[in-house]
This record gives C-alpha cells, structure tokens and sequence, in this order.
C-alpha cells in the first residue's frame, strides 16, 4: 500500500476535493434533513376520509399502512380517465380529480379497478346555481326514526317522499384507496404544474421517468363493524398491559336549558309540564371533520338560539303556567345519537325532565332556503290516528298559526295530505311515547338544500355573503337579508312557544333581533375568531376559535368546538350577568340566593375595556348545561344493536400526504447491479492482492524504517 | 428511492472499505483495536469542529445569504484542519504506544508496523468520515421518493454513493502519505 510519491504531500486537487466533500458534509448536517426536503413537498392542507362504523357495515376509505403511492394523473374530463383506467403504462394511479367529477358514476368506475389506483385527491369545486352534490344517502337516518316496516309500513324507507333525493350516497360507501381533499388552491397548484412537467409524454406516447407520484398516508386500524372494533378493543383493555384501541363511539354533549330555573339535582313532578324546542348541532360530509352545515345545522340552531333570546326578554316569564325546554341535539347526522340518549335518560329517570312531562314539542328542520315566504308544518301522521293526539296536534297547529300571524313575513302553512315526518329527533321522542309535535321546515317535500351534508354547504349556500371591503368586525355586525328572515322565523318560534307555555299578553312585544343573528351566523359561517364570540367564552377555551368558520362535526373527543359555542352563546343571550366574584362563581354556594341546582355560573372573558388593554370578565348565570350525547348502545355494550345508533369511527396513527418524483424500476435494478458488482470486484481484487502482498510491497531497506 | 436503490448505493459506497477490512483488518484483533480508535478519533475532532460552527452560529444568529456562505468556508477550511490535528495527535499516540509495545514484547512479529499504522488509521477515519457524510442521505433513499422535484439531479444518490467511495479511499492514502512524512521528518508534506 505504499505510495510512490512519498516525498508530495497532498496536492491542491485533493484538498479542494476534501474541502468540498466536508462543505458538502456540512451542509447536509447542519441543515437537518436537507435531503429529504430535496425529494418531497408536503401537502399540508388536506382533509383526509377516514373510517366510519356501524352495527353491521363499514363505510369510509383505507390506505395500506405504510400510504399508497401512485404516479399522478390530472382527470379534467371523463376521457381523462381512459388513460387511467386502461391505458397507462405506469400503474397504479394517483387520480387527482376535478370537484365537479367527483359523482357516483365516476366513483363506480375507480372503485372497479383497485388495482391500477393508488388513491384519489379531489378539489374543491366552484358550486354555481344548478349543480348540486350530496353524498348522503336518500333516505338519511333510515331505520332509526319511527316509520319501519312493522309501524307505518308505507311511510317507512322514504316510500312516499325521498327527502334528500339529490343524493347520491358516496359517503356510506367502503372504498379501499385513501381519497383526500385539497383545500389550498396553492397547493393543487404545484402539483398540476409537477403533472404537466414531468407526467406528459409527446403526443399522447409513455411518458419518461423520472415520474411525478403522490403518495397518501390514511391506514385506519378498525375493520368489519362497530361490533368487532368494540370487542377487539375491549379485549385489548382488559388483558393488555399497553391496550391498543381501534375505534371510538362517537359521542358528544346536547347543549339544553329551561325557560324557568328547575332543581336538577332532583327530578320535575308529573303535573308540571314543559313545551320543548328542539333542533340539532351537527352535520358531516364526505370529508374528514369538514362539515360546514350551513342549511342542514347552522341556520336552525342559529334560529333557536334568537328564539331563545327572545323568549327570555319577555316580562311575565316566571309566571308562565308551562316550563319551555331549549334543547340542541349533537349527533343527529349519524342515527339520532343526541335525542336517542335523551330519550333513554328521560325514560330511566337520570335527566331531570321526564317524558310524562313532555307536553308538546316544536321542532326546527332546515329553515334557510324557504321558497315565496312559506314554512311548513310537519307532523306525524301514525301518532294522530290516535284522537287525542290528534285533537293536541291540531291545537298545537293552530297555536303555531295564530301566532305566525303576527309576522307577515312567514307563512305557516299545513301540508296537504298525510306525508312522513322528515327526519328529525321528534322521531325518536314519538318512539318513545305518542306526543303531539310539529317539525318547521322550508321544504314541503324533499330538501332545497341541494349540497345536503356536503362540503360545499357553506354560507354561499345560503346566501350569507358580505361585501368585499368591509372588515371583519364590519362584517359581524352587517346584517344579510338571510339573518333578518331567519330572525322572523325566531320570532316566530318564539311567539308560538310563549303562547304553548301559556302566556297570551305579551306575544306581539316578542321579536328577535336580527342583529344577534347575524352575528351567530357571521362566527359559525365565515370566522370564528371575531370579538363577540371571544367576549363570552372562557379564558381557557378562546383557543378554540381560529379564523376560519367552525366544522359541525361530531367526532369523538367532546366537547367540541360548536357545542362549547352555542352553551356560552345561549348562556349570555338568556343569562344574566351578575356581580359574583371570581372565586364566587366557582363556588356559588356561600352565596346567598345563589344555587348550584338551579343554576349554572360561569366566569367569561368579557369585551375588551375602552382602552382595548385587557378584557372585564364577568359571571354569567344560566340554566344552560351539558347532557351526555353518547348513543345507549355503547352504555348497554349492545354494539350490533338496531335500536340505537351505533356509529364509531376508526382510529389512526399518521395521515399526510406528499408529492415527490419516482425513477423507473429498471434504474433501481442498474443501481443494486452496479453497487453489487463494485463490491465483488473490490473483494476479488483485496483478495489478490493480499494474497501476493510480499511479492508485491518490497520496502526498500533503510535503517530505522520498518518493513511491511 | 426504494430498497434496491439503498442496498446499491450502500454497496458503492462503502463496498470496497468492507473488502480492504474483511481481509487485512478483520483477521488481526490489534488491527481491528487501531481502526476503531482511529474512527474515534475523527469522531471527535468531528465533535470539535460542530461545536465551533454551533457556536459560531449562535453567534451570527442567521444573517444574510454572503455572511452565511463566508461562514460555511471558514467553517470547512475550519474542520479540515482540525481533522489534520486529529491526525497527527493519532500519530503521537501511536508513536507511543508502538515503542510500549516494543518495549513489552521485544520480538517485532506482533507489533504491527508504522506503515501498517498508517493504513489502518487512515482506514479508519475514512470509514467513519464515509459513514457520516452518508448514512443519511441512504436512510432517505429508501423512501419512495427520487430527488428531483426541486430541480436538482436525480442521480443524486449515485453521485453521493461514488464520492463517499472516493473520500474513503482518500482518506486512507492521505493516512499514509501523513505518516510517512511525520515519520521522516520532511514537515512539508503535512
């Protein structure tokens, strides 16, 4: 191994070699893992399709656990698809494809050829006025209200009315590839321009690696049904010390709260009846925790929550002969998890109201789109063939009319023949016990919200649209023409549910305020994040509010963010803000005239002062308070249950997406041949040279030098 | 890129310093002791040239590109010369420790010559100075992903493979040259 040279030190070739593999070094050590921000661009804004259960099936889609990965192809039109279906070289596929071809039809074909797709990734598309996109079912929440083939056979699976008959059911579909959503147009940006770089080839010919590929990350650990993820999980907690759990029921908190105070810590007496006003909190689409349910949730609970205000204001509330329950259902979206668990409470005696207590109940459905004025009055027609019932919902009926007649901007109006009740939590009450109630809806028969629990029921859905200049507490306050007709549909409630209760002075003094209303339409829809909605929370939980509007999705960490909302918004529009103390309003129970049963207190940020330095938090009392809103089912451990709602979702460990180029396999394999024959060459040639080293290194003799 | 890209490169790079050490290391146990503490210690001025360039960072606290790119030159030319101190601080080392030996074991089979000395260490530091520069860049070429997107090179991990091949070779003829002149005394040859 000597060197012939051995009086030259290193020449400057060398060295400036040496100093640029160590610059080279450096630089690959200091800037972390440089290499890998070399080969892949990170998609960040996405929303991912995860797993979804119930009692028998399993809907939702699934990637392979180390994510699928799949040479890109953009799909703009149906002819696209050819190309992946059937004539591409390079499969399998990674389909990103146009919003306005996400249908069923297209969706049949890629589910019939697993094999040449990887995945799929939508866009968002531009909604105008004669498109539509539902991927609810027709018939939602069938099986679960009162209508079944053994009660109300010819009402029952939507027979006589297909509510949401745009629908196109994608959503309760099992797809076996990941599909993820691309929010950012940015970053449908850069991929389109990764397509068009490297994945065209010439006139329509194979198009040459290195390859543009994506690749997603969405392995969901539950199979089957909810049924085998409860088991397996219940094994796993029960004898593993480190227990892996799969899935996760889905569960929540209803938002409920009384007209006049009542002792929770005991229950009502029979004779003290209550009107209850119901309407739900959620919705869901297709999509991961994206559920803007403007029509089918936000505009209805919205509409409540001004109802409930208004009925507050009025002066002889504590005289009223009948108590009035204010209650929002979390989980309707998904087999009447909220109502189904009141019921089963009311029924057990754990909720302080009984159903013997119920007198009669007022429901509201989707109220934005009304046509021309109208909203209708739904009731059920099996409850009525008993004559008593009938005779109360006739009453009821014509309360509700007399008192929409003090608004001439809504006109109540009966439904003509006999029709089903659309879906709504008065079908789960009705299962329970015959009471007379009514559903308010815009719609006579099937929906006019066209994108029914989709991601493109947005404010825009509902005409909730501010002008382009205004800032956005300009925006909070503007008042839209959709929050001024919801506030007559508020008024309306609320007049016909003092008069249910048994007032009769004051009813034209009701009115909601529009102003309230838009601003609950302004944080749910456009930005949550507005100074309002800061001023009535907690301090703990104004994280919560970020700037985009909030997703009604039910999910299964609870509370979330729109049920925290709507209690602290109900509690500062029927509160009442006292002078407690801080340390008061945790403990009330020092003080006089105060009590924990009655009420609930709560210690709120409070509006900015007039310097805008810090804000004056306040304790607000209200009747409002959380109920459970876990389905029964899961209580009974019953999890293939058909009674109640057994809805669980899956869960995961890693959901990304990511784009980077791919080389052709047949370069791999030049690569392992080259490496493999570097090595064998370099072990042969060692080899004989050590073998034949003495002949080879004669050093030359020297004294003092030592020889090989 | 993919496992078969890993293992390729993984052979290139580090193929021929794993034939030199299977047969001219691997079957001498003090050869085997001298590699390793030869890979120690460019561990260890590797250790003291990162923490020159943290401090160093710290204290310039990410100004502009020129400043920075100044930077990265002195901090090379900074590292190569603490690599060559480490050298010759090896070679000290080894000066000593060959004449304990001698003077234990007078008969001269077992000690392994200063030449020998010089082979090893310069083996030495030439793995472990391979193994840094490019264990990394080979655990990301076992993801799905080609360099290239940015625009850079896709043959990217073949050319990382070949250079690490070369500055291990390197590494060891510059082992001999070094020690060769330490031992003559010619000075200039460092």
């Amino acid at each position: 191994m000597a060197t012939t040279r051995g009086g030259s030190g290193p020449d400057p070739g060398s060295r400036g070699l040496l100093l640029l593999s160590f610059s080279v070094v450096l630089a690959g050590l200091c800037g972390g893992n440089s290499v890998e921000r070399k080969i892949y661009i990170p998609l960040n804004k996405t929303a991912p399709c995860v797993r979804l259960l119930n009692a028998t099936h399993q809907i939702g889609c699934q990637s392979s656990i180390s994510g699928d990965t799949g040479v890109i192809h953009v799909v703009e039109k149906e002819e696209d698809l050819k190309w992946v279906l059937t004539d591409g070289p390079n499969p399998p596929y990674m389909v990103l494809l146009e919003g306005k071809l996400f249908t069923r039809d297209v969706m049949e074909k890629l589910k019939g050829t697993t094999s040449r797709i990887a995945g799929l990734a939508v866009t968002l598309a531009k909604p105008n006025s004669t498109s539509s996109f539902s991927p609810s079912v027709q018939c939602p929440n069938d099986g679960f209200g009162i209508y079944s083939n053994s009660y109300g056979p010819e009402f029952a699976h939507c027979k006589k009315t297909l509510w949401n008959e745009l629908g196109n059911g994608l959503a309760y579909e099992d797809f076996s590839f990941p599909i993820f959503l691309l929010e950012d147009e940015n970053e449908t940006k850069v991929i389109k321009q990764c397509y068009q770089d490297h994945n065209l080839g010439q006139n329509g010919s194979a198009p040459s690696f290195p390859l543009c590929a994506m690749q997603l990350f969405s392995h969901m650990h539950a199979v089957i049904s909810t049924a085998t993820c409860m088991r397996r999980s219940f094994i796993q907690s029960t004898f593993s010390i480190n227990p892996e759990i799969v899935c996760d029921p889905l569960s929540d908190y209803n938002v409920w709260s009384m007209l006049k105070p009542i002792n929770t810590s005991g229950g009502l007496e029979p004779d003290v009846r209550v009107v209850v006003a119901a309407t739900r909190l959620d919705s869901r689409s297709f999509f991961w925790n994206v559920a803007p349910g403007a029509e089918s949730a936000v505009a209805s609970f919205v509409t409540q929550l001004a109802a409930a205000e208004a009925l507050h204001k009025a002066p002889d509330v504590t005289t009223l002969s009948r108590n009035v329950m204010f209650v929002f259902f979390q989980g309707e979206t998904f087999d009447y998890i909220g109502s189904s668990r009141m019921v089963y409470d009311m029924e057990n005696g754990k909720f302080p109201v009984r159903l013997e207590n119920i007198d009669s109940f007022v429901e509201l459905g989707q109220v934005a789109l009304r046509t021309s004025l109208d909203l209708w009055m739904h009731t059920d027609p099996m409850s009525q063939k008993n004559e008593s019932v009938k005779n109360q919902v006739e009453d009821l009926l014509a309360t509700l009319e007399k008192s929409g007649a003090g608004v001439p901007e809504v006109v109540l109006k009966r439904l003509a023949q006999s029709q089903a009740l659309p879906p709504s939590s008065l079908q789960r009450f009705l299962r329970a016990r015959n009471i007379s109630g009514v559903v308010l809806a815009d719609h006579s028969g099937s929906f006019h919200n066209r994108y029914y629990q989709s991601i493109y029921d947005t404010a825009e859905n509902i005409n909730v649209t501010y002008p382009e200049w205004q800032s956005p507490e300009e925006a909070l306050n503007f008042v839209t023409d959709t929050a001024k007709a919801l506030a007559n549909v508020a008024t309306v409630l609320a007049r016909a549910l003092y008069e249910l209760a048994g007032g009769t002075n004051f009813s034209s003094s009701i009115q909601a305020d529009p102003q309230t209303v838009t601003r609950l339409l302004y944080g749910f829809l456009v930005r949550a994040n507005n100074s309002w909605f800061q001023s009535i929370l907690k301090h703990d939980l104004r994280s919560y509010l970020d700037d985009r509007p909030l997703q009604h999705y039910i999910a299964v960490s609870s509370p979330t963010n729109t049920t925290y909302v709507v209690q602290y918004a109900l509690a500062n529009l029927t509160g009442k803000a006292t002078n407690l103390t801080r340390e008061q309003c945790q403990d009330p129970s020092k003080v006089p005239n105060e009590s924990k049963d009655l009420y609930e207190y709560s210690w709120v940020q409070g509006p900015w002062n007039s310097n805008k330095t810090e804000r004056l938090p306040q304790c607000v009392r209200s009747t409002v308070r959380l109920a459970r809103a876990l389905s029964p089912a899961f209580e009974l451990s019953q999890w293939s249950s058909t009674e109640y709602s057994t809805w669980a979702e899956s869960r995961w460990k890693d959901i990304q997406a990511r784009i980077f180029l791919i080389a052709s396999k047949e370069l791999e394999f030049i690569t392992l041949i080259v490496g493999f024959s570097i090595l064998v060459f370099s072990l042969i040639v060692t080899y004989c040279i050590n073998a034949k080293a003495d002949v080879l290194f004669v050093a030359p003799r020297e004294p003092g030098a030592v020889s090989y | 890129m993919t496992v078969p890209v890993f293992f390729g490169c993984a052979f290139i790079a580090f193929g021929p310093a794993f034939a030199l050490y299977l047969f001219t290391i691997a079957t001498d146990p003090l050869r085997v002791i001298f590699l390793i503490a030869g890979a120690f210690f460019w561990l260890v001025s590797l250790l003291l040239s990162s923490m020159f360039w943290f401090l160093v960072r710290v204290i310039t606290d990410n100004r502009d590109e020129s400043v920075q790119n100044y930077l990265l030159i002195f901090g090379a030319l900074l590292s190569v010369c603490i690599q060559e101190l480490f050298r010759l601080a090896y070679y000290k080392l080894l000066k000593k420790a060959s004449e304990g030996l001698k003077s234990i074991n007078p008969e001269e089979d077992i000690a392994p010559s200063m030449r020998l000395l010089a082979y090893v260490s310069g083996l030495g530091f030439g793995i472990m100075s391979g193994v840094f520069s490019f264990v990394n860049t080979l655990s990301n070429s076992l993801g799905p992903g080609t360099v290239g997107i940015h625009g850079d090179s896709p043959q990217f991990f073949l050319n990382s493979a070949f250079m690490t091949l070369v500055i291990i070779m390197l590494h060891v003829f510059w082992g001999v040259v070094f020690f060769d002149g330490c031992e003559k005394n010619k000075w200039y040859i460092l």
